[in-house]
């Protein structure tokens, strides 16, 4: 025998009536099968793992910014930093147009709704192999991965709200009643981040070739998202084809919002609108189906 | 009531290149299919493994199950469909309460978090309400035994603390049914044993347990019923003394019984040649696994060939580690004069609360005596063996501890005592 050694123990075993007193079997039946061909996201499922969704942003905040030196203040100082070079490089020598706003507070605007998205879908596409411990180890809905990991840079995003009000109030330029409609504008890109992070994180967990492909996807997208310059001098026909990407209506529908720019064409919104949906459908969809082997594959 | 778990038809399969390495790149999947499509194999079937077929079994609450078998005989993947972290090729099972896994213990623990941070962690990803842990943070803490160090980051504890700590958030969930591996358990010898200790008094309170352990000896003593998995398959349910010495049989390769139907092949030389080796108990049946509390019997059957010397009998009994506990001749008056031509049977008889728990094997001999030689003819080396397991009612020398209790013999002593 090995060197194991048990418990002393009492014998014998507890009485039937002490068995008894214990609450009878609880709540919950769950039923192992295989999977089925066309899985449903079980939002009662979701709905009981909520305090775990919690719990894990909660994690992703508290680690984040361990051993740096400036901890926090990353949050602000990565769109400020980024708004200083677009603003010197496309503000001054390119000369890009700002819907007639002052060009550093165009550009912050637009930065700080694109970094949310940016800085979440990277953060969650690599969410699932991050966290291969929990796959292999332990049961709960795997969407919750990818889905915290898309809510935790929304805390970044709202300490740049401060920021954004200081500039505001630099120019004193401020929002009309618009403002109440930008948060919906968030909300797009929430489901573009949350959407793409699905597909992409699921495609990780067996080709980890995503994270070459996501730094080139990000740049591009950031140029086609109208981040730098206004579409207003774009033609209509561009305008279109922008709008298939569900970010350009969240840039340019958030400046609407906050800085009372140029007021979004309801027909190309709703494309972007209807593509972002699409994506989150597909998604979800996508992620469902390939979840039964990711701790086999991981 | 209905059993805790029923399991149906669970099978499961691996395609044979999930088995390498996992994160084949998308460019080996397209090059793989460009090769098919150029050698006109379209649909090269992929090969494939069922690491699991067909099991079927039930647990009833509070019922203690061992789960044994060989390494990659599907023990793991069995567990691992049971708390759903990987699904089923085909089956179904059904499982009431909630489950939980000593295979947990420190899963999704944070270097740069602080013990306290990690406790609920932890606790929150085993599948306690935060409102549970905070309930139990104190026990917890106290129950780890680094108290102090609850606001450091884990990564600046050793490793013995880290394990501490992590087991004491899984000894503090308490789930309906318990899932234990404790093949896959790493931790020392004292964390193992807490994590047996864990088990047991799961067990007690009423709670389901599967049980996956390489170690016979505590699947003997744990559980009240037992599963020998093998490639996939259950070769065999039932009480564990049965499910385990049917196991032993068939991997140490020498069982309880040997038979030579060949007389040529017998072991032996041209006086003397065994017929079969059995052990047997009180009642003369074959048997296994031996409770301590009784007498083991070694059945020995040989053919003499010629009258020549007196032959005798002997056994050799060794315990697990090859330690020798006894030799015996066999001393009937029988054995004093020349053995005429014929077939003789002999037992001997180990007596009872004499061999320690454990497996044992024998060694049989049949020798002439030539002062001061034994001469040996038929020689054969653990040729048999058995397991000796203490259920620890109080009537061994074990007495109600169901502990380590070491020793080549475990002889019942008597014991007397004044009350002064």
């Amino acid at each position: 025998m090995t060197g194991t050694q048990l418990e002393p123990r009492q014998r014998p075993a507890a009485p039937a009536d002490e068995a008894a007193e214990r609450p009878a079997a609880p709540g919950y039946v769950s039923v192992i099968e295989p999977p089925s061909r066309w899985p449903r996201l079980d939002l009662h499922e979701l709905w009981r793992f909520r305090e775990l969704l919690g719990v894990f942003v909660w994690r992703d905040l508290k680690v984040r910014y361990k051993q740096t030196f400036i901890g926090g203040a990353w949050a602000l100082l990565q769109p400020i930093l980024t708004t200083a070079v677009y603003t010197v490089i496309f503000g001054k020598f390119a000369n890009f147009p700002a819907d007639h706003l002052p060009y550093p507070l165009f550009a912050f605007a637009s930065v700080l709704a694109w970094q949310y998205f940016s800085s979440a879908t990277l953060v969650a596409s690599g969410s699932l192999v991050a966290n291969v411990g929990l796959i292999t180890k332990v049961y709960f809905p795997r969407i919750l991965v990818p889905f915290a990991a898309v809510l935790t840079p929304l805390v970044d995003f709202a300490l740049g709200l401060f920021v954004l009000v200081g500039v505001m109030a630099w120019y004193d330029l401020w929002p009309g009643p618009t403002a109440f409609l930008a948060p919906l504008f968030i909300l797009l890109a929430f489901a573009t981040a949350l959407g793409t992070s699905l597909i992409l994180s699921a495609l990780n967990v067996r080709y980890r070739d995503v994270p070459f492909v996501i730094p080139v996807l990000m740049q591009t997208l950031t140029f086609l998202s109208g981040v730098q310059y206004s579409l207003e001098g774009i033609s209509p026909t561009w305008r279109w084809l922008l709008s298939l990407n569900p970010m350009t209506a969240v840039v340019s529908g958030w400046r609407w919002g906050v800085l009372d720019g140029p007021a979004p064409v309801m027909g190309q919104l709703a494309l972007s609108v209807g593509v972002g949906v699409l994506l989150l459908a597909v998604g979800v969809a996508f992620f469902k189906r390939a979840e039964p082997r990711f701790a086999d594959t991981i | 009531m209905p059993p805790a778990i029923t399991a149906e038809g669970l099978s499961k399969q691996y395609r044979i290149g999930q088995f390498q390495p996992a994160y084949g790149t998308l460019r080996d999947s397209i090059m793989n299919n460009v090769r098919r499509l150029r050698s006109g194999h379209l649909h090269d079937p992929p090969r494939e493994i069922w690491a699991l077929r067909d099991v079927s079994f039930e647990a009833r609450e509070g019922e203690v199950i061992g789960i044994i078998g060989p390494n990659g005989a599907g023990k793991s993947t069995l567990l691992k469909i049971l708390t759903k972290i990987t699904w089923p090729t085909a089956g179904r099972a059904e499982i009431r309460g909630r489950v939980g896994s000593l295979l947990e213990v420190g899963t999704g623990f944070h270097p740069e978090l602080t013990g306290r941070e990690n406790i609920y962690l932890n606790g929150a990803i085993l599948g306690m309400k935060r409102s549970e842990i905070t309930r139990k943070l104190d026990q917890i803490i106290e129950f780890s035994g680094v108290e102090k160090f609850m606001d450091t980051p884990v990564k600046r504890y050793s490793s013995g603390m880290f394990v501490r700590l992590a087991f004491s958030v899984a000894a503090h969930f308490e789930p309906d049914i318990m899932v234990v591996d404790e093949v896959l358990a790493v931790g020392d010898a004292d964390f193992q044993r807490r994590s047996l200790g864990r088990m047991e008094s799961l067990g007690e309170s009423g709670r389901t347990v599967l049980f996956v352990s390489h170690n016979l000896h505590a699947v003997l003593q744990l559980c009240d019923r037992a599963m020998l998995l093998q490639d996939g398959q259950i070769t065999r349910e039932g009480s564990t003394h049965d499910v385990v010495a049917y196991y032993e049989e068939q991997t140490v390769g020498s069982g309880s019984r040997v038979v030579w139907d060949d007389l040529a092949d017998a072991p032996g030389n041209d006086l003397v040649r065994l017929r079969s080796v059995r052990v047997v108990d009180e009642d003369g049946a074959p048997r296994g696994t031996i409770d301590v509390r009784h007498p083991i019997g070694i059945e020995i059957a040989f053919r003499v060939l010629r009258e020549g010397r007196p032959v005798v009998p002997k056994i050799k009994v060794l315990d697990q580690h090859g330690a020798i506990c006894f030799n015996a001749l066999d001393v009937s008056p029988r054995w004093n004069e020349p053995t005429p031509p014929g077939d003789y049977t002999t037992t001997a008889w180990v007596p009872s609360n004499l061999l320690n728990e454990g497996r044992h094997s024998v060694d049989v001999d049949i020798v002439t005596l030539a002062s001061p030689k034994l001469i040996p003819h038929a020689s054969v080396y653990k040729i048999v063996a058995f397991h000796v397991f203490d259920p620890a009612e109080g009537d061994s020398a074990r007495g109600l501890y169901g502990g380590e209790f070491r020793g080549v013999v475990r002889p019942l002593l008597e014991w007397t005592y004044e009350e002064e």
